[in-house]
């Protein structure tokens, strides 16, 4: 069983401001982790593996120093880390991420695909069924159990706003898992001294053969127009009397819009 | 007006072939020549690196209004039943058609008694309805199939759907397969004047940012909308529209749901239907604090949220968690009490009629939503509330 787990370095999110005078953002001194999401996928793979054999290969398109959140999951115990990095990748929007992703699969082999359910930066959730699309493999986004795993096929719950389904699929497939599916193991020794050694394995565009027209901004269907900071309504009314008329002003409002 | 290309002047590079949204540029004789399909979008005008395609302007209006194209929403349904979401989204798209002077469809994928009618009468002139027992359960390949094929058919220019695990999850197939834009979880969707464009806001960043996504030059424009940020167009009784049936394609599916089970809290539903939501934030100071909120609450018959902060100290349970990685709601009344009004709180809780913030801090940035702020303690106000609200219903 060929397992390829997709991962991102992101920012993290609660550190990340706009600056008010440059509108742009600030990004200095906010440290960079491993989506969380991701973390559930590479464990879920490697019980895969534990379950069924096979082989985990964690895959990641960024910058030279994404290499870092590789070595992170090369400690938890994947066998091999594949970074796609090149300067044609940048800019890259869902739509060129998920086809550089697919052509770096393509190039690696997998039964089974996962990915976190979406990365906490940009909070898309489409990377994944789109790698599967490119693909014309099958996908289940948003799965929180992995019931069985057979050598052509597999059995999942998937999450839905209303409760779950149990779907099973063939194989090759694409999973995106949600955080209810396991609890991601911590590094042990000898991973972080494997971690230390690992050679990860680099590809640019010529190696994945990749088109070059669908490529980092060239390839990116959407384009940012600008980024702004959440504006506020401006109908602030503070009361200011006494907190007893505040409170009886707050329930006659309430009685007017026929709350009470 | 038209579009028109200098012959001398095209060198027969392509550069403008790429650039049509409307595949309308072909080349003819190694010359670039604009064709019928052109919807005088000028997307092609600035590419061109030997200027030499311009605007003609002749006096006569090409463009007609409410073509084909126009805007599209997917009309969700599960077990039978249209999702709540796809009705805010046909109010929403109802604007954007009328801006663009253009037409408001539906497509609606399996069984839903009067489905259809109940569509236009929220506000769609068409829907184009794929009433077969295949559709009736959610599948990626099918849905995507069928919707690519209508979108390849009838080329709309802005196809909308929920951000709900349907919607998020087939939507990126349907736009990496038609190689155009998609964007997820927009707060706010207009068209831009001068181009025609759709202009999509969305937060980033865990909701720290919000981003203008534009998709300037591939078609359809796609976007998907959490449930309860755009609000349900007026109910017309007697609205009249059109129901195109539409023939099931390469229905066929790697995927089988072989078994569906709700377990939708009772809580979660209480949210999102709730007209009025009492909330606590790190400002509550624990399970005492929720007891308060929870008291208030049942006075004013309504439901409690939380904010993650709250949520995190384990005072409440993750199902009341309203915000960015919590449940978007939309009541009349949200009373905020003890929350700094965080971001990523505000984007579940903004589109709410009426807020009002209770919180001892006079800068926290909740004030500055508020439709109404009580500078002070919770657990100061809140007993005296109910007090109020109990004497005048006479209890």
């Amino acid at each position: 069983m060929k397992i390829v787990v997709c991962v991102k370095q992101v920012p993290d999110t609660a550190e990340v401001r706009i600056n008010p005078e440059t509108n742009t953002l600030v990004r200095d001194g906010v440290p960079s982790i491993i989506n969380p999401y991701d973390l559930h996928a590479v464990e879920a793979a490697l019980q895969i593996r534990e379950a069924a054999g096979g082989e985990v290969t964690t895959l990641t398109m960024g910058p030279p120093q994404a290499e870092n959140a590789l070595r992170e999951t090369v400690s938890m115990g994947v066998d091999r880390a594949v970074l796609l990095t090149d300067r044609l990748f940048a800019g890259s929007d869902t739509w060129a991420t998920a086809y550089t992703l697919y052509k770096g699969i393509e190039h690696l082999g997998a039964d089974i695909i996962l990915c976190g359910k979406q990365a906490i930066d940009g909070d898309t959730a489409q990377v994944g069924p789109e790698i599967a699309e490119f693909f014309g493999m099958p996908h289940i986004a948003y799965v929180r159990k992995i019931v069985e795993v057979g050598n052509d096929r597999i059995v999942v719950q998937r999450l839905m706003d209303d409760g779950f389904d149990v779907v099973e699929s063939s194989l090759p497939v694409l999973l995106t898992v949600v955080r209810e599916i396991n609890v991601p193991r911590l590094p042990s020794l000898k991973g972080k001294m494997a971690a230390k050694k690992a050679g990860i394995l680099k590809l640019s565009a010529a190696d994945l053969k990749a088109e070059e027209e669908n490529l980092g901004l060239k390839g990116s269907p959407t384009q940012v127009k600008n980024i702004f900071a959440p504006e506020a309504k401006a109908n602030r009314k503070v009361l200011s009397g006494s907190m007893e008329d505040n409170v009886a002003q707050l329930v006659n409002e309430l009685v007017e819009m026929k709350c009470i | 007006m038209y579009i028109s290309v200098t012959r001398d002047k095209c060198s027969g590079c392509g550069v403008c072939i790429a650039s049509c949204p409307y595949d309308a540029i072909v080349m003819h004789e190694d010359r670039a020549r604009i064709t019928e399909l052109c919807q005088l979008c000028r997307a092609c005008l600035s590419v061109c690196p030997e200027g030499a395609i311009s605007e003609v302007e002749d006096g006569v209006v090409r463009k007609e209004k409410g073509q084909g194209r126009g805007v599209w929403v997917f009309a969700e349904q599960r077990s039978g039943r249209l999702a709540g979401v796809s009705l805010e989204l046909l109010g929403a798209g109802r604007r954007l058609a009328d801006k663009l002077g253009a037409e408001l469809s539906a497509v609606l994928l399996g069984n839903v008694e009067r489905g259809a009618q109940e569509l236009i009468c929220w506000g769609a002139d068409r829907v184009y309805l794929c009433d077969d027992p295949a559709m009736d359960t959610f599948n990626d390949e099918p849905y995507a199939n069928v919707l690519s094929e209508l979108i390849a058919q009838y080329k709309p220019e802005i196809v909308l759907a929920g951000a709900t695990a349907i919607g998020r999850s087939f939507f990126p197939r349907v736009a990496a397969r038609l190689h155009t834009g998609l964007t997820a979880d927009c707060t706010s969707l207009d068209i831009e004047e001068s181009t025609g464009n759709l202009l999509q806001v969305r937060p980033a960043f865990g909701g720290n940012i919000m981003a203008t996504i534009l998709c300037p030059h591939s078609r359809p424009q796609m976007a998907t909308v959490r449930p309860r940020v755009m609000k349900a167009a007026e109910y017309q009784d007697d609205k009249k529209g059109e129901v195109i049936p539409v023939k099931p394609v390469k229905i066929t599916s790697s995927t089988r749901v072989t078994e569906t089970v709700m377990e939708v809290s009772e809580v979660a539903v209480n949210l999102q239907d709730a007209n009025i939501i009492v909330a606590g934030g790190r400002g509550a100071g624990g399970e005492k604090g929720f007891k308060l909120l929870f008291e208030l609450a049942e006075t004013l018959d309504g439901s409690v949220a939380a904010s993650r902060a709250a949520v995190d100290e384990g005072w409440i349970p993750y199902r009341h968690q309203v915000g960015q990685t919590g449940k978007t709601v939309g009541p009349k009344v949200y009373i905020a009490c003890g929350i700094s009004g965080a971001v990523q709180h505000i984007v579940g809780m903004q589109s709410s009629d009426i807020i009002i913030a209770i919180n001892r801090n006079p800068e926290a940035p909740i004030f500055s939503i508020a439709t109404y702020g009580i500078v002070g303690d919770m657990f100061e106000v809140v007993p005296m509330m109910i007090k109020k609200i109990r004497e005048i219903k006479g209890l």
